[in-house]
């Protein structure tokens, strides 16, 4: 593990607070598309 | 072959479809690479380990403005051209960019706490970014609120047009109004003002990541807006007969 | 143009328009703030060329969407774009109307806000001046806000929102502007920024706004 020094907590809330928001737009974008898909089949199922 | 056939839904349905993995993939490698590599990246002498926000900043802030530049485009395409994957593109982007702007605000302050001081300051380059953020915001607000789909692609596109041009003046604007402490571009050529490598090549990878990761996430929003406009024509032909 | 402009004017002056609702409302801004920030003279006069700009400019925001929803409900929005005045022009008049009926009044009586606020003397001259040049800005680009907004509903909202940010290089020069004069300084840099950008917006957001409106009368 690398040394972060006196400014740890600085580093670390920036790398955790920019996941958190990276991760966030992922999984909504990859539900809404799976949703979308699953609405589509379905509809097309359905005839 | 044009570049235009890529406008037919069906035929981008096809190619994005095919490329959709290697782009994620793509994105995946160089995004967890590039910030493994920047966390690992010794402290710089006066910034401590601070020095590693960069690796998210600048990739961040480089994508949030360059997103609004690529809804412009796509926007100027619908409204010339009319083709539909054009405005739903720009419709795609958009929270992603809104994303990537609040990353680099949000490292931006995190970073300057330590080091300016201050979590935030009135500073042209900070300034003009919170007002981009507004822009995105009033911007998917808009395509939001309005229901006839052409109509809500129309009047977004117009609206990032005139966009545009303020985001342009108010950067300026702000400049005027107030000298800032943010240093000047990271990527800067000129010699002894330049990063020096070991910065240097990690952050080239983490923005190439960025990009990745932004085209994935664009290409799969956009796959998500075609499919639920076609589901929305299906229903209103069915309504119809 | 004319009968345009004066039916415009005899509506917002009848019956329940927007008229001197903007003034009343630049007044409680202009009271409420010293409420805010503490009775001192010398903050208030310090920050008075700030909060007479955001006054003025939220009192603008109050009315805008009268500019257009009024003849969208009634159908004569659709009449003015089938008539033989070209609809930029027809936008550009009725962001003049509100000009003459909230702007206007607004960097009149603004010197009369600048005494509650203790603004220094020689900023009043510089205060009239960048409301005069910087308030028709203000209307057009919010007549271009109220035709994006127009068919919906709720839209209220939605316009502040959209409207705002593109307020911010008017403001930041008019509001410089007052500073300067208020400091002794010289404040013609900025007042030539502000007039640029007013005459830009005068020339150019007429066709926007007009787009706008087309879309929405569609």
């Amino acid at each position: 593990m690398t040394e972060l020094g006196k400014y740890a907590t600085t580093v670390l809330a920036a790398y955790g607070a920019s996941l958190v928001l990276l991760v966030g737009i992922i999984v909504q974008t990859v539900l809404a598309n799976a949703r979308a898909r699953r609405e589509l089949q379905e509809h097309e199922r359905r005839g | 072959m044009s570049i235009w056939e890529y406008a037919n839904p069906v035929k981008f349905m096809r190619i994005s479809g095919a490329i959709l993995p290697w782009v994620v993939a793509g994105a995946a490698i160089c995004t967890v690479a590039g910030l493994v590599w920047g966390f690992l990246t010794p402290q710089d002498y006066k910034q401590g380990s601070t020095v590693k926000i960069i690796f998210l900043h600048v990739p961040a802030a480089l994508m949030a403005i360059n997103i609004w530049l690529m809804m412009l485009v796509t926007s100027l395409i619908w409204l010339v051209r009319r083709h539909h994957v054009s405005a739903l593109a720009a419709k795609a982007a958009a929270p992603v960019g809104a994303v990537m702007t609040l990353i680099a605000l949000i490292t931006g302050a995190i970073w300057g706490q330590p080091m300016w001081g201050t979590w935030w300051e009135w500073d042209p380059r900070l300034t003009s970014f919170l007002i981009l953020f507004l822009f995105y915001l009033g911007y998917m607000a808009l395509w939001g609120a309005v229901e006839n789909p052409d109509s809500a692609a129309d009047l977004t596109g117009v609206l990032c047009l005139v966009g545009s041009v303020f985001a342009l003046l108010s950067r300026y604007a702000v400049n005027f109004w107030n000298q800032g402490l943010h240093q000047g571009a990271s990527l800067s050529l000129a010699p002894g003002e330049r990063m020096a490598a070991v910065y240097r090549y990690p952050l080239y990878l983490t923005m190439l990541g960025f990009f990745l990761l932004f085209l994935a996430l664009l290409l799969i929003r956009t796959r998500t807006e075609i499919r639920r406009r076609r589901l929305a024509a299906l229903l209103a032909r069915e309504n119809l007969a | 143009m004319k009968a345009l402009l004066i039916r415009d004017l005899r509506l917002a002056t009848r019956a329940g328009g927007g008229f001197g609702l903007a003034l009343a409302f630049f007044l409680i801004v202009c009271t409420l703030v010293p409420f805010g920030v503490g009775p001192e003279g010398g903050t208030l006069s310090r920050i008075a060329p700030g909060i007479l700009w955001v006054g003025a400019l939220l009192s603008c925001l109050l009315s805008l969407d009268r500019i257009f929803a009024l003849d969208f409900e009634d159908g004569s929005l659709d009449l003015l774009a089938t008539a033989p005045l070209p609809l930029e022009g027809a936008v550009a008049i009725k962001a003049f109307a509100h000009w003459l009926v909230t702007g206007l009044p607004l960097a009149l009586s603004a010197p009369v806000f600048g005494l509650l606020l203790h603004l220094p003397g020689p900023a009043y001259p510089w205060l009239v001046a960048s409301l005069v040049l910087g308030t028709p800005a203000l209307s057009m680009l919010g007549a271009f806000g109220a035709a994006v907004t127009v068919g919906l509903r709720r839209g209220g909202l939605l316009l502040s929102l959209l409207v705002l940010p593109l307020y911010v290089p008017t403001l930041i020069f008019g509001a410089e502007a007052v500073r300067r004069g208020a400091a002794g300084a010289d404040p013609v840099v900025p007042l030539v920024f502000l007039a640029a950008i007013t005459l830009a917006t005068l020339a150019l957001a007429p066709f926007a706004a007009a787009a706008a409106l087309r879309v929405n009368l569609r």
